[in-house]
């Protein structure tokens, strides 16, 4: 009996050792060399697995950035230039710099101000109601809140207001790696910058339908009227398709044209509040913030979460101005 | 024994109301809409601008390309605006807006009622010819411009026509009324295809739910060996076109490929009307007959509608809109799609409108796949729906086509039969557009 336990034992034994020899062997004969860098880079990347790089998760950009002798033009949005810099340390290379940038949902049109004509029962997805009609309001070009946007974020930093039913960005959450943007099916979310103190100005419409049209269906809708890009100062806007636009790099954060707009379509966040109250009258008395978000005082440096807005964004901005 | 596909299929209430409702001239609208797009394909060219005087049967636009159409006037009067106007989804496409004013024809249009046979010395390619003058389309609601599929590819050759008047969509009559009230037009209609197509044999599929069409158009037929009624059995999707191949022919059309690949073209009741009236009479597609039904209308009809008649118009007349609905679809309530706007026009492939009344429209409430198979068991095209929608949902659009989400001919019948009430539907067309987008970026 205990014969039988000890050649089994030195049997399997035996052929422990001799699978052992083998592998050996041919891991050494088909061993494949990965340059040991990559795992440290990898490792110093956010590791969100996001593909805002472009690259399928972050071991493909860190085998990108070890491979390439030149990668200023990889970037890692969600970690930011301080990641950047310090893999380009690592690996002895020029950093690509880039400046930090945020996504922005550019329409306006919550429920007060664009009317629901219809109601949908389809699938609850944008892309899908975006293939078979206008959705519920008549906007052609609208956001649809459904929130394909917050189902692809990866970070959290997106989620549909309830009182607004659009959706409002975290921009401390946001890394702007542009998968919300992806997922738009009527691309209304764009990557803008950052901004100093987290200012911008951008305009918070995308409908390209004429003037008449668009006001019919919404009423802070971009009319195309020219007033913002004639005021501007700097030629940060241009009008196109009858709709206007903000260049985020041409821009200033003057707000000259944010008064200027009769239909309130332009958006100015986290500006400290005005000091003379536009308490109804002057030229567009309508034209306060539209919206306010994450509204800091002037000097604090520490970042509040975004409040949600009031269930307008130009009772918000009115308010804002009320508690200054 | 009837013929039918084998394949899958479901059987829905055929809740064909307006059976017995002959077809109704409807009154003539204050102003039409044209929408330039009422085909696949691009949508045609405007040749007219605002002020300008128009007469029926003009032509206002013209074809943008091969797979494009004709577009004439259906009504004489003032150009008022050639702008975006909102369809029946809301979404805004350009149209052509028209003031009314008397209802003066283009010289050379017939537009009498009686029966003429065709001139026996047209040949093939003149047939053609003046089907794409008349912007004909395909009328069962698929639109596609039917110049283009009487053109047979060098290398293929057809060999049989087959003539759609399944009308498989529970409520609507609109073929069926054609078939019953234009039969013999109907018949030299299907001779000119024939003839535009060099084949011998046509045979017309008509479900055994309309036997009294079945037996007219037999009797009609009896002289003419060329062409054979084919009694099917009832099983939605039969009008489509691949099923409507397997049922009468047994033949299948592969994946991918066209009926024209084993040698079949099929074309709809109305159409094969509109190609008599365009080849004999002269007349330009500006009519189509419209089933409007619904359990609660007043009065469902089938009504003899010019293109760019308001919808609304329609439902007021057969009864107004009951304060009980819910949706308004356009097309039969499997394939139709709700509408938003119902001041949009009638297109050419409107074929139905029908109203729902507001408990029998809301969808139920999803729940999970409970993996029951019905899906899988009942399409027609052998597809797998229940993957297809997870995949949809994921947006794993490159898989997608490798369960070939591009066969899919949008029946609905997976929708239909989910027991959990899945939108299965929903996000497999949605994943059909985005591979159709993959493969042309591959082909580029």
């Amino acid at each position: 009996m205990s014969q039988i336990l000890i050649y089994t034992i030195l049997t399997l034994c035996l052929l422990g050792v001799v699978a052992a020899v083998v592998l050996f062997f041919v891991a050494k004969k088909f061993h494949v060399y990965e340059d040991p860098r990559i795992d440290d880079v990898e490792t110093m990347l956010p590791l969100a697995n996001c593909g805002g790089c472009g690259y399928p998760g972050c071991r493909g950009l860190a085998d990108a950035l070890v491979k390439n002798d030149d990668i200023t033009s990889l970037y890692c949005p969600v970690g930011g230039t301080s990641t950047m810099k310090r893999v380009a340390d690592f690996l002895g290379k020029s950093a690509p710099e880039k400046e930090p940038q945020v996504a922005e949902v550019r329409c306006g049109g919550s429920c007060d101000k664009r009317p629901r004509i219809s109601e949908y029962d389809g699938a609850p997805s944008c892309a899908v109601e975006n293939s078979l009609y206008s959705g519920e309001t008549g906007c052609n070009y609208g956001c649809l809140g459904k929130g394909d946007c917050v189902v692809v974020c990866n970070f959290d930093a997106i989620a549909v207001d309830p009182a607004t039913g659009l959706p409002q960005v975290d921009a401390d959450k946001c890394t702007a790696c542009g998968a919300c943007v992806k997922a738009c099916p009527r691309n209304i979310i764009e990557l803008r910058k950052k901004g100093p103190k987290n200012r911008r100005v951008y305009v918070n419409c995308v409908n390209g339908d004429k003037g008449a049209v668009s006001r019919k269906l919404c009423t802070v809708s971009c009319i195309a009227c020219g007033k913002c890009a004639k005021i501007c100062p700097f030629e940060a806007i241009t009008v196109e398709n009858n709709l206007a636009y903000i260049d985020p790099y041409k821009c200033r954060l003057c707000r000259k044209c944010v008064p200027e707009c009769p239909t309130s379509a332009i958006a100015e966040v986290n500006f400290p509040p005005k000091k003379e109250a536009p308490a109804g009258g002057g030229k567009g008395g309508d034209g306060v913030a539209v919206k306010v978000r994450e509204q800091t005082a002037p000097k604090a440096t520490s970042k509040t979460d975004g409040l949600p807005v009031g269930p307008s964004g130009g009772e918000a901005g009115e308010n804002a101005v009320q508690q200054a | 024994m009837l013929r039918t596909f084998k394949k899958g299929g479901v059987h829905p209430h055929d809740n064909k109301l307006s059976r017995d409702a002959a077809i109704e001239v409807f009154p003539l609208p204050e102003t039409v809409v044209i929408p330039l797009s009422q085909h696949i394909g691009p949508p045609a060219a405007a040749q007219v601008a605002k002020g300008d005087k128009v007469k029926a049967g003009q032509l206002i636009a013209s074809a943008a390309g091969f797979v494009s159409a004709n577009i004439h006037s259906s009504v004489s009067g003032t150009v008022v605006a050639v702008d975006n106007v909102p369809d029946a989804g809301n979404i805004r496409r350009p149209a052509v807006t028209i003031k009314v004013e008397g209802d003066e024809w283009e010289d050379g249009i017939d537009c009498t009622e009686g029966f003429r046979k065709a001139d026996a010395s047209l040949d093939g390619a003149e047939i053609i010819k003046r089907i794409a003058a008349a912007g004909i389309v395909g009328m069962g609601g698929a639109t596609f411009p039917t110049q283009v599929k009487l053109s047979v590819p060098p290398g293929k050759k057809a060999e049989y026509l087959v003539i759609n008047g399944v009308e498989c969509e529970p409520y609507l009559t609109a073929d069926h009324r054609v078939m019953m009230e234009k039969g013999e037009e109907l018949l030299e209609g299907i001779r000119l295809l024939a003839k535009a197509l060099g084949v011998a044999k046509s045979y017309i599929g008509i479900e055994n739910n309309k036997p009294d069409a079945i037996a007219h158009l037999s009797q009609l037929a009896a002289g003419d060996a060329g062409i054979e009624v084919v009694p099917l059995k009832v099983k939605y999707p039969q009008g489509g076109e691949k099923q409507l191949i397997a049922a009468v022919t047994g033949r299948e059309v592969p994946s991918g490929g066209l009926p024209l690949d084993v040698g079949v073209v099929v074309q709809n009741v109305g159409t094969a009307v509109a190609v008599y009236e365009a080849v004999v009479k002269n007349k330009p597609l500006v009519e189509r007959i419209v089933t409007v039904t619904g359990k609660t209308l007043g009065k469902p009809s089938n009504l003899r509608v010019r293109v760019g008649t308001p919808v609304s118009s329609l439902i007021e007349h057969c009864g107004g809109l009951p304060d009980s609905a819910g949706k308004v679809i356009g097309g039969g309530p499997m394939m139709g799609r709700a509408m938003s706007n119902l001041d949009c026009p009638v297109t050419k492939g409107t074929s139905g409108i029908l109203v729902m009344d507001g408990a029998q429209a809301v969808r139920r409430a999803p729940e999970a796949c409970i993996k029951c198979a019905k899906c899988v068991e009942i399409c027609p095209m052998g597809l797998e729906p229940y993957i297809l929608y997870k995949l949809g949902v994921r947006n794993r659009f490159p898989e997608m086509e490798e369960y070939y989400a591009t066969d899919c001919i949008e029946c609905g019948s997976c929708s239909f039969t989910c027991p959990a009430s899945l939108p299965l539907l929903d996000y497999i067309r949605l994943g059909k557009g985005e591979v159709m987008k993959i493969i042309r970026a591959r082909k580029n």
